[in-house]
């Protein structure tokens, strides 16, 4: 087991250089950089630049250097003095940028998950078992609408529907007075009341899903022998479902966590920035119209850090819940 | 048994999925949907770019069939014109109907002239005005004034072609991708199943944000409309490589498969002639499963601005319209390009379940 979660955290170094490349790179190698930009406003005013200021421009930001250069200089920067890099846009050093947003975005994308394990499992199963019954269909109804709505589409309509009926804008994680306030209760209690929004609209299509896959899931199993032999043995149908086959229809959920979590991360960008969050999704739609080269990356690098840790983490729970897996790593562990 | 005994393969995955009632309804939708992306210049009673600025912000027409006139009531469908005052005290401009003003709709009608296609200049227009100076709004009308059905019909041709490119581009990379993988095992193997678990590990939106945010903004349309498929495909393929490197893997040590070597068939031919017809209609399947991401992932890029970009007109550029609560309260129809973005998926994801359904029609 230790050994097995060695060699897992040692691929997960090798996954985190790459992503600290594709970040980098992704930002860098298309064509245009911060100064382009910054030369392109000034002409818009009217102004010029000579082609030795922007060269000037050019050495300050330290983008005159080659692109493999940049990328060890920023990625040494980070290993040995924690330091990010510098927002051209903004003129503050990133850390200092994302440190709030990026709590707020994890937050976000766990409590999402949790909201999906709470809503789907139990519908899920009651579907299974209650098959064909009114509430299976409209739960089904609703989960095929759930999956075809884009998010982005889900957050704005319910921006209207609560404008429209209940008279306020339910936009952003803090109330006003809030935003740029110090940690409080108050302001812990705000951050709840405006979460359950972004959370619905990022978990609807996760939940409708998960929904889907226990119910196909936990309707193989009901039929199976042990089921029966349950049953004969006189178990009450409450203990017997949820202590056999729920457990393993769970399985094959579980093992899909990651890809789950991966794609709550990733929408939460769109849905920021429609509902206005104080998460990274603004910041980086931001950074990325802008150029601003380390901003951007170290907010795509993190944000798939998120997504990698989801990945661990789910394999770790995969163990704990399945013992034929544990075994498969142990066994691979032997050769 | 005995009956189906005599079927050949296909004929079995016809008869699986024609048994499927959701999906017959999602291929007769998705038809009817490539039906109208076909031929959208005839069936919009507008051209997308024709504005009217008396007519901005106007809410959706009524229409009406039939028609009170001096000698009788007689089938006239007809919409009444709007006439619009301003509130003073909030300076909103309000429609209301005018009874007095009829304007009478028909069928093939002579209209704006358009180019079909691009290439045949016409004015026929399936449904519209008799008056070809007239404008009507069975949608409403958008800030500028133009016609958000019109709109809507253009947008059908941009959204569902680009879901149909980048799932070609997807498929061409995945089968060739997942296909090597699958047929050489081993080290190839191992490196690409890598290559597919990191790619699929990563965040795709923020991926694609970046990389479509680099598409410069004077890009012509045609080409920011490739980048844009090009960008969808770059992360679309890995799940189509899974799927192709699955079959692969299961067909590989089939006898018939191995006579076919033992022949002294070269590697290309047999995957061409042996093993695709074979999981072809997996591959279909998953590939129509696949579109409704594409399309909404299109639409997203394009609704945050930096995807499609006007004058081209997809439902993610629409809905760019109804991206502040303020044009979203006054005009609560700039939704409707969402509708037709809801109705898309949905059709394509009934047809795609179906389909996957009749892909193994030994299946109970």
């Amino acid at each position: 087991m230790a050994r097995f979660l060695a060699r897992r955290l040692v691929l997960m170094l090798f996954t985190v250089i790459a992503i600290s490349v594709i970040s980098f790179f992704i930002i860098v190698l298309p064509p245009g950089d911060f100064v382009d930009r910054l030369v392109q406003e000034a002409n818009q005013y009217g102004e010029n630049f000579e082609p030795h200021e922007i060269e000037d421009l050019r050495r300050n930001y330290g983008l005159d250097r080659s692109a493999v250069e940049q990328y060890f200089v920023w990625v040494g920067n980070i290993l040995f003095r924690g330091d990010f890099g510098y927002s051209f846009g903004w003129d503050l050093p990133v850390s200092d940028l994302i440190g709030q947003r990026l709590g707020l975005t994890s937050l976000l994308s766990v409590v999402t998950l949790l909201f999906i394990w709470i809503v789907a499992i139990p519908v899920g199963i009651y579907s299974a078992v209650r098959k064909y019954s009114l509430g299976d269909y409209v739960f089904t109804f609703l989960g095929f609408i759930g999956l075809a709505i884009p998010n982005f589409l889900l957050a704005l309509v319910l921006l209207y529907i609560s404008f429209r009926y209940f008279g306020q804008s339910v936009g952003g994680l803090f109330s006003p007075e809030y935003v740029n306030a110090p940690w409080s209760l108050g302001r812990i209690a705000d951050l709840l009341s405006h979460l359950w929004i972004p959370v619905i609209v990022l978990g609807t299509a996760g939940t409708a899903e998960v929904i889907r896959k226990i119910r196909a899931n936990l309707l193989d199993e009901l039929h199976r022998p042990y089921v029966l032999t349950a049953r004969a043995k006189g178990l009450d149908e409450t203990h017997l479902l949820l202590k056999y086959p729920v457990r393993h229809s769970l399985n094959p959920f579980v093992s899909e966590l990651n890809d789950l979590f991966v794609k709550i991360v990733s929408g939460e960008t769109i849905v920021a920035v429609v509902l206005g969050l104080q998460t990274t999704g603004p910041l980086l739609l931001e950074a990325l119209k802008e150029e601003d080269l380390y901003l951007a990356s170290t907010l795509i690098m993190f944000l798939s850090f998120l997504a990698v840790l989801g990945t661990l983490f789910s394999d770790l729970l995969l163990m704990l819940l399945d013992p034929k897996i544990r075994r498969q790593a142990a066994s691979q562990e032997m050769m | 048994m005995t009956q189906a005994a005599h079927l050949s393969h296909s004929q079995l995955v016809v008869r699986r999925f024609l048994r499927h009632r959701l999906g017959i309804f999602g291929a007769i939708m998705t038809f009817l949907i490539y039906f109208v992306a076909a031929f959208v210049e005839f069936l919009a009673p507008h051209t997308p770019g024709a504005y009217q600025a008396r007519d901005v912000y106007a809410p959706p027409q009524d229409i009406r069939w039939m028609l009170e006139s001096p000698d009788g009531r007689r089938f006239q469908p007809h919409v009444y014109g709007l006439r619009s005052t301003t509130d003073y005290n909030t300076g909103q401009r309000i429609f209301e109907e005018d009874l007095d003003r009829v304007i009478e709709l028909g069928f093939f009608v002579r209209g704006e002239g358009y180019k079909f296609w691009g290439l045949v200049p016409s004015n026929l227009h399936f449904i519209g005005p008799k008056d070809p100076g007239e404008r009507v709004y069975f949608f409403g009308a958008d800030r500028l004034g133009r016609d958000v059905l019109s709109r809507t019909i253009y947008a059908t041709r941009v959204s569902m072609t680009i879901g149909l490119v980048g799932v070609g581009l997807s498929v061409i990379l995945g089968i060739a991708i997942g296909g090597v993988s699958g047929y050489f095992g081993g080290i190839v193997d191992l490196a690409i199943q890598r290559l597919i678990e990191f790619l699929q590990s990563l965040p795709s939106i923020p991926l694609w944000i970046g990389l479509a945010a680099a598409i410069p903004p004077t890009t012509p349309p045609i080409r920011t409309y490739f980048f844009i498929t090009a960008i969808l495909s770059i992360i679309g393929w890995t799940g189509l490589a899974r799927v192709v490197r699955g079959r692969f893997m299961s067909l590989k040590d089939e006898d018939f498969i191995k006579s076919a070597r033992l022949d002294g068939n070269r590697p290309v031919r047999i995957i061409r002639r042996h093993m695709v017809p074979n999981f072809l209609s997996h591959i279909i399947a998953v590939v129509t499963l696949a579109i409704p991401g594409m399309i909404i992932a299109e639409t997203s890029l394009s609704f945050l601005g930096i995807g499609l970009r006007p004058p081209v007109v997809s439902w993610g550029v629409l809905l760019q319209e109804a991206q502040n609560l303020r044009s979203i309260a006054t005009a609560p129809w700039l939704f409707l390009p969402g509708a037709a973005v809801v109705v898309a998926v949905l059709s394509l994801n009934f047809l795609g379940d179906g389909l996957r359904d009749a892909a193994d029609p030994y299946a109970n």
